[in-house]
């Protein structure tokens, strides 16, 4: 049994057309759901995207989640996912003065590292559970990061 | 065929049938009106406001059962006609609504008369489309008259700029849809229907709970051999009215906020719900953890969204109501309804106990009384449109209602000055019936303008007016749960009903008494030219049964016994 507001991520195919995405976000905001995070690209060689939504809710809620989506007349196919691999992206910008091969050091560990250097900044990129990219953000946060960008979660089912 | 976008919305609608437009003209819309002039292959009825023309449409569907049309304007039009669609949509009306947008260059600038109506729209219909060139035009119209009519119904609304209304392209109605995204359920599973019946067969206090989905699915026959063949009692929510016949011996009533006590009683005591076309909306069921608290539920709903939203259902059944019951039918055979007899005699005794009544106890006429009079003088030759407050709720109560599509009113939006225009567009639609429309002296002014459209197109809507001088169903709550402290809702300060009739050249009649309501409306039917008539009734009644929001279904207010009546 599934605990009341635990974290699902939601895959959606819908048709690659004007106003798709805000037909999504308006069922999600018109009916009070939450979304953590959502992401969206163009499916390779189709007329579909795909979207990933992070959320958050109790069985019956996501039920009616993907019930919805399924009455919205674009949307080819909803997965709510059980077993998934599921990644997701961080770009951190540090100043130069930073220790760069702690940083670095660390972003091997979250599967990344440095991908720009300029003259008073880099960049680090890690790409990982979002889980431990939550803990790589707590844990560089003495290099004194000055901006932080994430992805949101993409995921595919086993 | 190259034609103009325009002269493609015209042919789309010839295609598909329709023989009555509702709507009103403006700016981005007009090269769309220039060929509904040129043409005689429809009807064009204009309102005398946007949310009129919505509301008509849907009239004339739900008494038809065909698919509502109506044509508006850009910015304004299209703000004023959102009522409309959002009523439609929560009552799963199939329509299709036209409005002219600024041109493609304009969009975005806010220009003038310019609004982003599918941005509106979007949450209160079932889809829409913004038409961005002429060749989409018989393709995307197509498909919104398919999606209105199919899986659960709606209203589909269409936005077109005016350039796109002037361009030429190429007219082909014959095109296949190819809506790989877009199909409903239509047959049941099987399996689950065998073990619906098996539930059936099994339970020993099983009711139906019928919806309005029956309607649409045009299942009433089959609903009404099936309940019979089953020999089991059978509850109406609002929007069922007259799937069952008022005289109909399983028939316990309709249940809910204002359903009777029996109904109530008997969904309370109930061991199986057998759900059909309902969604157990919270006027429905009352408090959500006491509603039929000892049952199991089956669900059939073409929605699979319906299904489990609010009460869990253990027989889920997707599918067209008509096919599913059809398929039930087959199995009839498990079902004794002789099982069901002293089930059936309980629910006898809860009616006796407290019927559905009223007191004549005031010198003033009783609201009851002149919808109950209403039906034995018409009964079945009259189709009843209602506005909403106090006199929806006694008119769904009291009327004998005895065919579906009989009763036409707004039940899950619940909008006020609905009953008019709607009443207008059922009488378009059935001519040969009498249209009338149960209103209140509130909900009769939010589009009292009707009256101009009814006189132009001689439609003779018959509005019977429930005069109490108050908003009265607010007034109800007021008197119950806010110590009598009426804010705003006195309408002591009125027209004079009867002259606002005669000024649009309509005819107007004021009565106070059983004898003279008799004569207005043998007067008005006779006439046949839309009427007012105004009845002054008992101030202060209240609607009873009633479930107070939030309450459990078995704990009603009652009606005080009296020895009246």
């Amino acid at each position: 049994m599934i605990e009341s507001n635990e974290r699902r991520v939601v895959s959606v195919i819908v048709v690659n057309e004007a106003s798709v995405l805000s037909r999504i976000t308006n069922l999600f905001s018109g009916r009070g759901y939450n979304i953590t995070s959502l992401t969206v690209a163009p499916i390779p060689d189709s007329k579909y995207s795909r979207l990933t939504i992070v959320t958050a809710g109790s069985v019956r809620v996501i039920e009616q989640i993907t019930k919805q989506l399924h009455k919205l007349i674009p949307v080819l196919r909803v997965y709510e996912h059980e077993d998934i691999v599921e990644k997701e992206m961080a770009l951190v910008k540090f100043p130069i003065t930073e220790n760069l091969s702690d940083i670095n050091t660390l972003c091997e560990a979250y599967n990344g590292k440095i991908v720009n250097v300029g003259d008073t900044v880099i960049i680090a990129m890690v790409a990982d559970e979002p889980r431990r990219v939550e803990n790589f953000l707590s844990a560089i946060k003495r290099y004194n990061p000055k901006e932080i960008v994430r992805s949101g979660a993409v995921a595919l089912e086993r | 065929m190259q034609m103009s976008g325009a002269q493609m919305v015209i042919e789309a609608f010839i295609a598909e049938g329709v023989e009555t437009v509702f709507g009103y003209p403006g700016g981005a819309i007009m090269n769309v009106y220039d060929e509904i002039y040129k043409q005689d292959g429809f009807q064009h009825i204009l309102n005398r406001h946007e949310q009129a023309s919505i509301h008509a449409a849907e009239g004339y569907s739900k008494a038809s059962g065909k698919v509502g049309v109506a044509m508006i304007t850009s910015g304004p039009g299209f703000t004023n006609a959102v009522t409309g669609l959002a009523d439609a949509y929560m009552d799963s009306i199939p329509l299709v609504v036209v409005s002219g947008q600024v041109p493609m260059s304009l969009i975005g600038t806010d220009g003038f008369q310019e609004i982003d109506a599918i941005g509106i729209s979007r949450p209160c219909t079932k889809h829409n489309y913004l038409v961005t060139d002429a060749a989409d035009l018989p393709r995307i119209l197509k498909e919104a008259f398919y999606i209105a009519r199919t899986g659960r119904p709606g209203p589909v609304h269409v936005d077109i700029p005016k350039d796109v209304t002037a361009q030429i392209a190429e007219f082909d109605y014959s095109v296949e849809l190819e809506l790989e995204t877009y199909k409903p359920h239509v047959k049941g599973n099987p399996r689950q229907i065998k073990k619906a019946m098996d539930a059936i067969a099994n339970a020993s206090r099983p009711l139906f709970y019928l919806g309005g989905g029956i309607i649409n699915s045009n299942a009433a026959d089959e609903v009404r051999e099936f309940v019979h063949k089953c020999g089991i009692p059978a509850v109406e929510t609002f929007m069922a009215r007259g799937v069952l016949s008022f005289d109909d011996d399983l028939l316990v009533g309709m249940l809910g906020m204002h359903g009777s006590y029996a109904a109530n009683m008997a969904m309370s005591e109930t061991d199986l719900v057998i759900g059909l076309g309902a969604r157990f909306d919270d006027r429905v069921t009352g408090k959500l953890s006491e509603f039929a608290k000892n049952a199991d539920v089956i669900h059939v709903d073409i929605d699979p969204a319906s299904i489990s939203k609010l009460v869990n259902a253990d027989y889920p059944i997707v599918g067209d109501l008509k096919n599913v019951v059809t398929e039930m039918l087959q199995q009839i055979e498990k079902i004794d309804a002789d099982n069901y007899e002293s089930w059936r005699d309980s629910i006898s005794n809860f009616a006796e106990l407290h019927p559905l009544t009223y007191h004549e106890d005031s010198d003033r006429l009783k609201p009851q009384w002149v919808i109950e009079r209403v039906g034995q003088l018409l009964g079945d030759d009259a189709n009843i449109s209602t506005d909403v407050g106090q006199h929806q709720m006694w008119s769904a109560q009291f009327y004998p209602f005895s065919r579906p599509r009989q009763f036409i009113s707004s039940g899950g939006l619940g909008t006020m000055g609905f009953g008019f225009p709607a009443a207008i567009g059922v009488k378009a639609a059935a001519p040969e019936k009498t249209s009338i429309n149960f209103t209140g002296d509130g909900s009769i002014l939010m589009n009292v303008q009707e009256l101009m459209t009814a006189v132009e197109k001689k439609i003779p809507v018959i509005n019977i007016i429930l005069n109490n001088n108050f908003l009265g169903m607010v007034r109800q709550w007021q008197t119950l749960f806010y110590d009598k402290r009426y804010a705003e809702t006195d309408l002591s300060v009125q027209p004079d009903f009867v002259k606002l009739a005669e000024a649009f050249g309509g005819i107007g009649y004021r009565v106070k008494t059983k004898e003279e309501f008799d004569a207005a409306l043998k007067d008005a039917v006779e006439k046949n030219v839309v009427a007012f008539i105004e009845v002054i009734v008992e101030r202060l009644e209240n609607v009873m049964p009633m479930v107070p929001a939030g309450g459990s279904l078995f704990n009603m207010m009652l009606l005080e016994k009296k020895e009246t009546k």
